[in-house]
């Protein structure tokens, strides 16, 4: 059995009555991508929640590099080696890119001033065009607020970011929702950099072109629970539909749904 | 790498066509209110000529009317101090009204550690304490105001951070609790007779030089350490900061303290400059010091402004204030006014948002 780097059991949260997920159980090996697919409400980004920590699970177990983890925050799971981009945007309007870009991890100096340490702009500045350089993210002026960015230029500044820090496994809820068709290939072309470095993926999408594109295993939501769990080899779009909107459940996953 | 004239992906972008900082506009917006007065000097016609600026009777070497430049900066600086620590609470999405009762309450309490114990050698008629609290050095006065003032601070971070009541409620009830301390501390007594040391804390110009010397250390902090990164952060998308893995809630109670602290401190140097302390100190400092705050570009929607626009806006408000005495307008008008010009640069700052928001 090759490397598990994530690994979740029995994993459920209810929202007062709402079962938004249902005893997920789900496996990622190191090095691999998979796809999290599935309708509008189906449960993905609330699956994505619970394993970052962003929110407390009501129950089940995860397990993530060989170790059963309860993160208390984002920042915990971030420093364990988690990096995700939310579906809703984490970026601070008011701020820069490399501001946004080292949020909350910036590059100080003067360690010993505490809160008050200085900020070392200009190794964050060189850092971030660096960065961007790499992923071929197109942004004007590095110095303006987002706020004057438009909604792609924003969504790739935090792809960006989670792209330009090392990280055991990277998630990303929709990255390309909102996006055009360059910064789309953009973002493609960041997460093949991730699969090159053989950093394991879990991309939520709906764009079926895309999960076939990229990934190497798709899994599907219904209704708060896990009913596919399918080797892109073995698949095809019609095939994944089918699971997605109920038509069929997998052999595995039957009476689940 | 950085002085690229066109940015990554082979974008131009024009560096000359940069917008100017905010704090340019409030530096023209000072220059023309001080125009509009000097206007209305020569023209309202009870006003026989007088000028605002320049000193028409020689008294002074220079061509300005350096009394009134003085009484200006000088009115300003204790509720800038305020204005300077609550500038990094409006900025981290917040707002602080018990600044003007903690004024009053601190004061109190610190004059009562400041007293000396002979008024021309007559025992002091209105010691607080016993022989003990008698001339003591004047760091003792100035610490126990400052951790009153930071354990106040603590307080309303506190409620906001970890029982998520909104700051105007937490700090509504702070404000009146301290003026309740005020009152209570000598059932309404002023304390008076500061010892020598004491009374040199906010003698003459001391204030001013206070009020510009934690200008800058403020400035240096919001703008190029990690305490004040996180401020803009925070309040400029707490959701975001809080993923980023920033401490949210400790970084408010920090934000809360130091805005008290410095509300202390002006108390210190306020009592000391009046050389008495009374329960009603700091009316409506608290809303000056927002007022100041906001004239200087601070949005109080949260995550934007800076310490120099907070500076221009107090130096506005000191203008104003000054221009109103001077053009003979009565204090109940100019209470009117203030309240006008304050909506007025909410609203102007509104407008503002929303055409960067429109542009993007
Ligand atoms: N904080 C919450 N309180 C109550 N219900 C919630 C909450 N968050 C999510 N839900 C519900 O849980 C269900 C799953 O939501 P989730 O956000 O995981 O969907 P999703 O699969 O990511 O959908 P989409 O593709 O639209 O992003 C939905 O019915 C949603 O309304
Ligand atoms: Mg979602």
């Amino acid at each position: 059995m090759a490397d598990i780097i994530l690994e979740t059991q029995g994993l459920t949260k209810h929202y007062g009555g709402v079962h938004a997920l249902n005893d997920a159980n789900f496996k990622l090996e190191k090095g691999e991508h998979v796809a999290i697919m599935g309708d509008n409400g189906a449960g993905k980004s609330t699956f994505v929640r619970q394993i970052t920590g962003v929110e407390q699970r009501t129950s089940g177990k995860v397990i993530f590099d060989g170790q059963e983890v309860n993160f208390a925050g984002p920042l915990d799971a971030r420093e364990a080696g988690i990096e995700t981009v939310f579906q809703t945007l984490a970026l601070a309007d008011a701020l820069d890119v490399p501001d946004n870009l080292f949020l909350g991890r910036e590059k100080t100096k003067w360690d010993w001033l505490g809160p008050f340490k200085f900020l070392d702009y200009k190794a964050m500045r060189a850092d971030t065009l660096a960065a961007l350089e790499k992923t071929g993210v197109k942004i004007p002026n590095i110095r303006n607020t987002i706020q004057n960015m438009s909604g792609g230029q924003r969504q790739c500044v935090a792809i960006a970011r989670t792209a330009s820090f090392h990280s055991k496994l990277t998630i990303m809820d929709e990255p390309t929702a909102a996006l055009g068709v360059q910064e789309t290939s953009q973002v493609e072309n960041i997460i093949r950099t991730l699969k090159d470095q053989g950093e394991p993926l879990i991309l939520v999408s709906h764009n079926m072109r895309q999960v076939m594109d990229l990934v190497d295993r798709i899994v599907v939501f219904r209704r708060g629970r896990i009913v596919a769990n399918l080797r892109k080899e073995e698949t095809d779009g019609q095939d994944i539909v089918a699971y997605i909107t109920g038509a069929k459940t997998g052999a595995e996953f039957e009476g689940a749904a | 790498m950085s002085e690229t004239s066109h940015g990554i992906g082979g974008l131009t972008y024009d560096r000359k066509k940069r917008s100017l900082p905010g704090e340019v506009n409030i530096f023209f917006a000072l220059i023309l209110i001080v125009a509009v007065f000097e206007v209305l000097g020569q023209v309202l016609p009870y006003m026989n000529g007088q000028s605002f600026l320049f000193d028409t009777q020689d008294r002074f070497d220079t061509i300005f009317n350096e009394a009134r430049l003085r009484i200006i900066i000088l009115q300003v600086s204790i509720i800038g101090i305020i204005a300077l620590g609550v500038t990094q609470v409006i900025i981290s999405g917040g707002i602080d009204l018990s600044s003007g009762p903690l004024v009053g309450a601190t004061a109190m309490i610190v004059m009562s550690f400041a007293q000396t114990e002979l008024v021309n050698g007559n025992p002091n008629p209105k010691a607080v304490f016993g022989e003990w609290a008698f001339d003591l050095p004047v760091l003792i006065p100035v610490v126990v105001g400052l951790l009153f003032g930071a354990m106040i601070g603590a307080i309303n971070g506190s409620l906001i951070a970890y029982t998520r009541i909104p700051p105007f409620i937490a700090t509504l009830g702070m404000f009146l609790i301290c003026r309740g301390i005020a009152q209570a501390w000598t059932r309404g007594q002023p304390v008076s007779f500061p010892t020598e040391g004491f009374a040199a804390l906010g003698k003459g110009m001391m204030p001013v030089f206070w009020f510009l010397g934690i200008a800058v250390l403020m400035h240096v902090i919001m703008r190029y350490t990690l305490h004040g990164k996180h401020t803009y952060a925070i309040g400029s998308n707490e959701d975001a900061a809080r993923m980023s893995g920033i401490n949210v809630n400790r970084h408010k109670v920090r934000v809360y303290m130091i805005a008290s602290m410095l509300a202390a401190f002006a108390a210190i140097v306020l009592s000391s400059k009046n050389l008495t302390a009374q329960s009603g100190m700091g009316i409506f400092y608290e809303l000056y010091a927002i007022a100041m705050a906001v004239i200087g570009g601070v949005s109080l929607t949260g995550g934007r402004g800076s310490i120099p626009g907070t500076v221009l806006g107090a130096m506005v408000f000191g203008v104003i204030q000054s221009g109103f005495t001077y053009i003979k307008l009565d204090a109940f008008y100019q209470l009117m006014a203030m309240g006008a010009i304050i909506i007025a640069a909410v609203v102007l700052d509104k407008v503002r948002q929303e055409r960067a928001a429109s542009r993007s």
